[in-house]
């Protein structure tokens, strides 16, 4: 039994511990937002926090996330009204939108680090998130935008009761 | 609005069967003219004369719009209501987007060659201006005033000299007892007095992409479901010899192990040969798939190595070729030149590698099958998943999904083939999981391919003789098996049109013999071609010793209307009327010289920086590129990018812009990294560690430029990608003096 909180909430699954959170996430508990796309830590799609750090869940096994806190897509707002969502709205960031769960959770780690990053920051946090489409000028943008209207404090709070059941 | 299409009242039976939502009080259909792919002679063809496209609105005033295609980023699933709900004067908030379910019924909905706003502009519009008309009816005859006193805004009608108003919800049931006027008595917005069409309207899907509330094709979970992953031949062809079916039985949730049904060839949509192992999650079946210890029976493929396989195609380029289009001699005018450039160019084999590996879910009961899948082509899934079924395809119901990006690869219905199969097998819900290294090594490949290019120049810098060869393994052979040159479909894309006004032309293909399954992929043979003609423009100019825009504008000559027909090639053109969509040099010289305009592409670069340019008609759509480089310390960087497209009447600029800069993109990585490699006929690569694509650090900054116009609507989502490559080496060239032939750049420079 691997207990660990999600968006806030307790949850415990019985499953290989060996079983990357990615995987839990999306058949186990259903929580379908956070996407698969590499499962080797090569494009981001898969990106959560683990205690307010971006990993990507589909190298990180359920016994290493034991008794920690993980925040997903699900839990960042549950009306698109978080600043980073807000700024991804204005610049109409997402084309197939696949890569954009990932690219959010990586900007919304890279702003609690670096309020106002410049291009060069930018450039070297994001670069492990692929977007096939093509939306890293928009994403680039957006981060811009987000980083200016929340200049004070970036100190964004979790949607509460925002989960899935096992 | 010439043609004549019927638009009738329908019940809300008839908008159940086509969308699995009951339809409202008033509802509309409308028939879509039929059509075929612009290649792919195999692929299926349906005529239908019944109802195909709708609009619904109920009691409440939601205003429901069918739409009939695949939403993968380019915006479809926005930009078909925008055209009706504008004809309408509805109210935007009140529109809801209906995915339409695979029936022939809609002609194609085969999502690809960038067709689905150019197809269906006008009958929307109809669609729109007929209910519209209804509903104005309706009012009139409620209040009992003249139609010509009341006219429609914002999802209400309302009394032009009293100011009364009456809302769609009002009038619904009333106008769907009312008989439909004719296309010819209606009326429709000018141009001016459009609200939605032309606006950057957001997204439909836009506020679930952000919340993760989004269902693609690999989230779909249904009750009791099993996940599959299938280990598939390495080697196209080859068949499973021997497999250890009780290891992955001890793994821990893995439920069954199933030998897919053996295939032979061609290998149209089938499976694969290979063996599935099924599970309660997808981790149990990798891990259960990675016990299977296969042994294999590789078949003739096995001896395919595309670094040998290149070498050869480049040997036979540079002979003689079959000629398809002609016009005077151009041996002789070469032989006879004073100035001589040639050229040979290659590009690898090129996989699709979407965000979202492909995926589909099956359930099969009482002999029917329905498909959850992410398919840009839900009536060949139909079609495919009855076939390997064994039913009527009438027994077979598709739900499309949202698509993760498609570019072509998700047109090919092999994965559902795979989940019904197993459905079938199992009697259980199935969802067929592609794991990114089965969708780098099981592709169905843009074709690896050589070209070769001769030009004669006179004292004058004038070219007097063009020559072009082309030689790939063609998408045919997916659905033959034998076909080994390119066909008639994809040298229409860039090749046989080649709109140069040269008095001696000769345009050939060679023999090239395919080993893997090719496929189509965002722009098709534009890719190979664009790149090749943009580049040998440039090596042309160089020789002349004027700018490669001014090089262009000589080889394209006067303006006027080009027809490959007079010259012998039987072009195809898109599948489009040449008289709405004829090759215009004229808007290619002036996306051209609007480029020059915008880019500064003329203006001198700095240090160890060069600008390219080139410009490229596909999908009858017109855009030319430039690109500005660094090179320094063998390492290219890509500092910035315009592009400029004429699409005719454009529906959503902001989509427009944001396929151009994902276009930018995808060229970028063709360009600079993209390569899949073949030895002992299987694919080496495996996922983005070896098969790379542009990241964000080598993103540069993308600038787009959409011309205004009110020409019919062309393509949108593939036209920016084939001059990308050709700017991208000739910038390299006028930065380093280096000129890239082979792609990708990666091979030359670190990137
Ligand atoms: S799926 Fe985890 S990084 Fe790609
Ligand atoms: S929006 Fe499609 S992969 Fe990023």
């Amino acid at each position: 039994m691997i207990r660990f909180s999600l968006n806030n909430k307790p949850v415990e699954i019985d499953v290989d511990p060996n079983m990357p959170l990615l995987w839990a996430l999306r058949d186990i508990l259903g929580m379908t937002g956070t996407k698969f796309g590499c499962g080797m830590a090569q494009c981001g799609a898969c990106t959560v926090h683990l205690d307010g750090q971006p990993i990507r869940s589909c190298v990180m096994p359920l016994a290493a996330i034991a008794d920690k806190e993980v925040s997903t897509i699900e839990g960042l707002s549950d009306d698109a009204s978080h600043p980073v969502q807000q700024a991804w709205l204005e610049h109409n960031v997402p084309q197939c939108g696949y890569c954009q769960s990932g690219q959010i959770m990586s900007a919304v780690a890279l702003l609690n680090e670096h309020p106002n990053p410049d291009d060069e920051t930018i450039d070297n946090y994001m670069q492990g998130n692929i977007c096939r489409c093509g939306t890293y000028p928009r994403i680039k943008a957006a981060i811009k935008s987000a980083a200016k209207s929340s200049q004070t404090s970036f100190n964004y709070t979790l949607g509460k009761n925002v989960g899935g059941q096992a | 609005m010439s043609r004549q299409n019927e638009i009738k009242s329908v019940s809300r039976r008839d908008f159940l069967r086509y969308t699995s939502i009951a339809g409202g009080a008033f509802v509309l259909g409308a028939v879509l003219p039929s059509m075929s792919p612009a290649w792919a002679d195999s692929s299926e063809v349906v005529g239908s004369n019944s109802l195909n496209l709708f609009v619904s609105i109920d009691d409440d005033g939601t205003v429901n719009i069918v739409c009939h295609r695949s939403e993968m980023g380019q915006g479809v699933r926005t930009g078909i209501p925008q055209i009706v709900a504008d004809e309408l004067c509805a109210d935007w908030s009140k529109v809801n987007v209906v995915q339409g379910l695979a029936d022939e019924a809609y002609g194609s909905q085969n999502t690809d060659g960038s067709r689905s706003i150019r197809r269906f502009y006008s009958t929307m519009r109809e669609m729109g201006a007929t209910a519209r008309a209804m509903l104005e009816q309706a009012a009139g005859q409620k209040w009992g005033v003249a139609v010509s006193d009341v006219f429609a805004e914002n999802g209400m009608i309302v009394h032009k000299p009293t100011g009364k108003t009456l809302s769609f919800a009002e009038l619904a049931s009333a106008a769907g007892k009312l008989t439909p006027p004719q296309v010819q008595d209606l009326t429709f917005k000018t141009p001016d007095q459009f609200t939605f069409i032309g606006k950057p309207m957001t997204s439909v899907d836009l506020p679930d992409v952000l919340t993760g509330n989004t269902t693609f094709g690999q989230d779909i979970k249904l009750d009791g479901m099993l996940y599959a992953s299938i280990e598939r031949c390495p080697v196209v062809g080859g068949s499973v010899k021997t497999f250890d079916k009780a290891a992955p039985l001890n793994v821990a949730n893995v439920i069954s192990v199933i030998e897919m049904p053996k295939q032979s060839m061609p290998v149209l949509f089938k499976n694969l040969n290979g063996v599935a192992v099924l599970a309660s999650n997808t981790w149990s079946a990798l891990q259960g798939r990675k016990v299977l210890n296969i042994e294999w029976e590789l078949g003739d493929n096995q001896n395919h190595d595309s670094d040998v396989y290149l070498a050869e195609l480049e040997e036979r380029i540079v002979t003689k070729g079959k000629p398809i289009r002609q016009a005077g001699d151009a041996y002789q005018a070469f032989d006879d030149a004073s100035h001589k450039v040639a050229a040979t160019y290659t590009l690898p084999y090129l996989v699709h590698a979407p965000m979202e590996p492909p995926a589909a879910t099956a359930v099969f009961k009482d002999g029917h099958c329905e498909v959850w899948a992410c398919t840009q082509t839900p009536q060949s899934t139909q079609q495919n998943v009855a076939g390997a079924l064994g039913i009527d395809k009438s027994k077979v119901k598709i739900n499309v999904t949202l698509l993760g990006g498609g570019f072509g690869r998700k047109s090919k219905p092999d994965f559902s083939v795979e989940a019904a199969i197993l459905a079938q097998q199992t009697g259980k819900p199935v969802k067929v999981i592609w794991s990114r290294e089965d969708d780098i090594q099981h592709g169905y490949y843009h074709a690896i391919s050589a070209q070769h290019f001769q030009a004669g120049l006179d004292d004058n810098g004038k070219v007097t003789s063009w020559l072009q060869r082309t030689a790939f393994p063609s998408i045919s052979w997916t659905f033959t098996g034998t076909t080994d040159e390119p066909q008639t479909g994809e040298l229409s894309l860039g090749f046989g049109d080649v709109p140069f006004d040269i008095e001696n032309i000769s345009c050939e293909t060679h023999k090239a013999p395919a080993h893997v399954r090719i496929g189509w992929m965002r722009s098709v043979s534009n890719i190979q071609h664009g790149f090749a003609i943009g580049s040998f423009v440039d090596e042309v100019a160089e020789k002349a010793g004027v700018s490669t825009a001014k090089m262009w504008l000589n080889l394209l000559g006067e303006d006027r209307i080009v027809d490959p027909k007079t010259q012998g090639f039987k072009y195809e053109n898109y599948g489009e009327s040449y008289d709405t969509f004829p090759i215009e040099t004229k808007r290619l010289k002036h996306v051209l010289n609007e480029l020059m305009l915008k880019s500064g592409a003329d203006q001198p670069a700095g240090d160890n920086e060069g600008w390219g340019i080139s410009v490229h008609r596909s999908f009858v759509s017109y855009v030319a590129v430039a690109t500005k480089v660094k090179v320094e310390n063998d390492k290219v960087s890509v500092l910035e990018m315009h592009s400029v497209i004429d699409a005719g009447r454009v529906v959503n600029p902001d989509r427009v812009k944001s396929q151009q800069e994902g276009a930018m993109i995808f060229g970028l990585s063709i360009a600079l990294m993209g390569e899949v490699t073949i030895k002992e006929g299987a694919v080496q690569q495996s996922n983005y560690h070896d098969y790379t694509v542009l990241r964000m650090h080598q993103c540069p900054k993308i600038v787009t430029h959409i011309i205004e116009s009110t020409a019919a609507p062309g393509g949108v989502g593939e036209p920016g990608v084939p001059p990308v490559a050709a700017s991208v080496v000739n910038a390299i060239y006028h930065a380093s003096s280096t000129r890239i032939r082979a792609l990708p750049v990666s091979k030359h420079y670190s990137v």
